[in-house]
């Protein structure tokens, strides 16, 4: 378990510190390089290279601000139409910030859960599977079964097996947002990103989609943004702490929350902001 | 005189204010009706008019009113939807030249409709040699509706929450799917109350269509709906007079006797023609509001 | 490459979806500046050929007094001068709209200050209808209850300004009454506690507080009103008298731009001197609408600030 009060400040400490994931022992999903974010004339992410594994979580972790979200809603170019981003995301070896790429089909395997849970007003079962059926899936068989499976996967399954008919917006807010993250992954995308999916909820919703998330990890790539540290310390395999538009600090997790080397990450998990 | 007088001599005023507006205004209505609708009868809401005569109805002008309103509904509606789409869900808000674009709407939409009606006039009858017609009349309508109607479909896209397209665009779904799967129909009662209260302008218009859809009124032959024989109800291309042309029309230049008996009828049908719409409108915001509240 | 690097480098269904439905939406919004632009195009085209064409002097247009376009005066000039017709159009707005803001806008205090709930009771609905009544209608009432009215109470023949600013009166009545309705119920509360808080009688408050933060929008109502009166043809032109000539009172008969263009551009030639005349006044109509545009739009960026 984290002891945050245990850090220890020193003087040599660096003001950067991106640990390199070694692409021949660990298979990356995901990586960005040289991204940057401008609103307008106003730069909200600088310059940052980050490396995501196959099959972990990685969290974004800083103060409201900090260009965490900005930069994950940059990896599936939701940020098109607010701001300019520059740089490469490699993603299978494309460049998926080119403008050679469909961005509706990229968004197909690198999918999104926003901050606020958004079903449509529709039924549970219509919220899974009508962007199925835009994409083309017609099998009613095959529609049946990944409605079904993703709601496990999602862990909604056994409370609302009964009820797929009725209208998503009669779920409580817990359960419309592991909805959201059925809709999602009911897609078979490769990578996941989560905008601060649980901090809306309440504490118990709020864990089990950390047991979700868990479990998801196991067939899918996942970059969650939180604000929360203790949530980033559960869930996560890596961390990366964003301060003021740029990343300070990218490591695994045990080692960002037990031994930082950069000086703000130690203000930060330790609860000293200013 | 202390400010508590005062107050309360304000406040008389306002009363008295008040009470004289509302006394007008139901006097208005109570005299419409109340001269109305002892005339309404089958006959008089069925059979056509008469000249030079006395025992004229309204039928056809009542049926060329709706006639004309449905085949305004069909040219405006689209067009208004697809501008008011391009508006709220394409266009760059903080573009200049969208702001210039919805200055012009708003231009239009301030016109005097007698000045759109001279331009279809011009445009349509003139010059393209459509002659007084029904297409002339729906199409001089459709200029006068689409400003108001892509305005009220614009606002009712508005009214749905980002969350939605965000939701749309995160499955990879384009934004076109989005909004005609997720955006039109959280819209559509606010889309629905906006069309029908443009409908009750369009159905009391008159002073666009004198020159436009015309000032008379064939007779119609109602068992041919063939809508390319001339006598056909359904000809878009014959001269078509309605309701509220012949009120303006019998009261300008009319000579049939019964003028004054005729008119209040009409006048009548409309007003509650209005009357009904409003009360639809009424009916779709009820239905969106319960939408709205039953989501929370 | 692979399957899904293929698929993500090809244009996908979704994307051809997008570029469909923006075009066509596009397309739309086109066509309805089209509209816009013709209908200025067109109309000031016709308009301006009365002074390119047929060589009528602007001024003596806007400032002559005799319209008889069929005729010649003294010096072999066509007697087109619209002046009856642009002080007839002005004094039945201004006209209507001062007798219509004290009653609207005292409506309109009576509905959101002093009786909130018999006002969205009774008021409310009623001024919604009659928003929505067509004009022909007012224009009937006009004929049939002030035109006789008029000739009761001030002799002749009843047909005038004042008959045409009473209809128009009754017609935008509603029209700023609920603007104006809006406006009020925009002023934020904690004014009115502010206000009441201090000690200030419901007057006080009113006149003090209310009605200045309400102004741009009060003001807005009342031009929106006048707009709409000097546009109306038909109700004006059923109880005005249509007679081109200056009126030297209230209650001679007399005519607007819009009275005299409804009755007689289907009675002259296209192309003739007679025509164009009208259209002339067509143009006018139209600048005016674009003037009372700007001022709205004046007032709403001063109240803005």
């Amino acid at each position: 378990m984290v002891e945050p009060n245990q850090l220890v400040f020193t003087d040599e400490m660096p003001d950067h510190y991106i640990m390199d994931i070694n692409e021949d022992k660990h298979e990356v999903a995901l990586s960005a390089q040289d991204v940057e974010v401008y609103y307008g004339a106003k730069q909200a992410l600088q310059k940052t290279n980050l490396k995501f594994e196959r099959y972990k979580i990685t969290s974004l972790i800083g103060a409201s601000g900090s260009g965490k979200s900005t930069f994950l809603r940059s990896l599936n170019r939701m940020n098109d139409d607010v701001g300019t981003v520059k740089g490469k995301i490699m993603y299978r070896n494309l460049d998926i910030n080119s403008s050679d790429i469909d961005v509706y089909e990229m968004r197909r395997h690198i999918g999104m859960v926003f901050q606020r849970p958004n079903p449509f007003a529709k039924s549970i079962e219509d919220n899974i599977t009508f962007a199925l059926k835009q994409h083309g899936i017609r099998d009613k068989d095959e529609l049946a079964k990944r409605v079904e499976t993703s709601l496990k996967q999602a862990a909604l399954w056994d409370e609302v097996k009964d009820t797929l008919h009725k209208s998503a917006l009669s779920l409580s807010g817990g359960q419309q947002q592991r909805l959201v993250i059925a809709r999602a992954i009911a897609l078979h995308p490769d990578i996941l990103l989560l905008d601060e999916p649980a901090s809306a909820l309440d504490p118990i919703s709020s864990a089990k989609i950390e047991d979700t998330l868990l479990e998801l990890k196991e067939k899918y790539t996942i970059i969650i943004v939180t604000h929360n540290m203790q949530q980033a310390a559960r869930v996560s395999d890596y961390t990366a702490f964003f301060h003021m538009g740029e990343v300070l600090e990218y490591d695994l997790t045990r080692k960002i929350f037990t031994r930082p080397k950069v000086q703000r990450t130690i203000d930060y998990v330790n609860g000293n902001f200013g | 005189m202390n400010a508590k007088q005062v107050d309360k001599i304000a406040t008389g005023i306002l009363y008295t204010i008040a009470g004289f507006v509302i006394l007008v205004l139901l006097a208005l209505l109570g005299y419409i009706l109340v001269q109305g609708v002892p005339n309404l009868s089958w006959h008089f809401l069925t059979a056509p008019a008469e000249a030079f005569s006395a025992g004229g109805g309204i039928g056809i002008q009542l049926f060329n009113s709706f006639y004309l309103l449905i085949l305004t509904m069909v040219i405006s509606f689209p067009i208004a939807l697809g501008a008011g789409i391009y508006l709220n869900e394409y266009a760059n808000q903080k573009s200049k030249v969208i702001e210039v674009i919805r200055t012009m709407i708003e231009i239009l939409s301030s016109l005097p409709s007698v000045v759109v009606g001279l331009f279809g006039f011009l445009l349509f009858v003139v010059q393209l040699k459509l002659g007084f017609s029904l297409l002339s009349g729906a199409i001089a309508l459709t200029f006068f509706n689409l400003p108001l109607l892509t305005r009220s479909v614009e606002e009712s896209l508005r009214t749905i929450p980002n969350l939605q397209r965000e939701a749309g665009s995160a499955l990879g779904l384009s934004r076109f799917e989005t909004i005609g799967h997720v955006i039109l129909p959280a819209a559509l009662p606010s889309i629905m109350t906006g069309v029908v209260l443009s409908a009750g302008r369009v159905f009391g218009e008159a002073a666009a269509l004198i020159y436009t859809a015309g000032q008379s009124a064939p007779a119609l032959n109602f068992a041919d709906w063939n809508p390319f024989n001339a006598t056909s109800p359904l000809n878009v291309m014959r001269p078509a007079e309605t309701l509220a042309v012949h009120i303006w029309k019998i009261n300008s230049e009319g000579i049939m006797p019964d003028a004054a008996a005729v008119s209040a009828g009409a006048s009548a049908v409309l007003v509650i023609a209005v009357l009904l719409f409003n009360f639809c409108a009424r009916y779709f915001s009820k239905v969106l509001y319960r939408q709205l509240t039953s989501s929370k | 490459m692979d399957e899904i690097q293929e698929a993500l480098t090809k244009t996908s269904k979704a994307t051809k979806k997008d570029r469909f439905g923006r075009s066509v939406s596009l397309l739309a919004l086109i066509l309805i500046l089209a509209v816009v632009i013709s209908i200025f195009w067109f109309v000031a085209s016709k308009g301006l050929a009365t002074f390119f064409k047929n060589h009528v002097s602007l001024w003596s247009f806007l400032t002559g007094t005799k319209w008889a376009p069929g005729q010649v005066d003294a010096h072999g000039k066509p007697l087109v001068g619209a002046a009856p017709m642009i002080v007839g159009s002005f004094l039945v707005t201004f006209l209507s709209a001062l007798i219509a803001t004290p009653f609207a806008v005292g409506t309109a205090v009576f509905m959101t200050e002093i009786s909130p709930k018999r006002g969205a009771k009774i008021l409310q609905p009623v001024t919604e209808l009659l928003v929505g009544i067509p004009s022909v209608v007012y224009g009937f009432v006009g004929l049939t209850v002030v035109v006789p009215a008029m000739r009761h109470l001030f002799g002749g023949s009843g047909f005038g300004v004042l008959a045409g600013s009473m209809v128009l009166f009754v017609m935008i009545l509603p029209t700023v009454t609920s603007m104006t309705v809006d406006t009020l119920r925009a002023v934020p509360k904690r004014y009115r506690e502010a206000a009441l808080a201090l000690g200030a009688t419901r007057w006080q408050m009113i006149y003090k507080v209310i009605l200045r933060a309400a102004t741009p929008g009060i003001l807005t109502a009342i031009v929106f009103g006048m707009a709409r009166a000097f546009g109306e043809a038909l109700a004006v032109q059923m109880v005005v008298g249509n007679a081109a000539l200056m009126p030297h009172n209230l209650m001679s008969p007399s005519a607007t731009l819009t009275s005299i263009l409804t009755q007689g551009i289907g009675n002259t030639v296209m192309g003739s001197l007679e025509n164009n005349a009208l259209w002339s006044l067509a143009l006018i109509l139209l600048l005016m609408s674009l003037v009372f545009n700007l001022v709205i739009r004046a007032i709403g960026k001063k109240g803005a600030m």
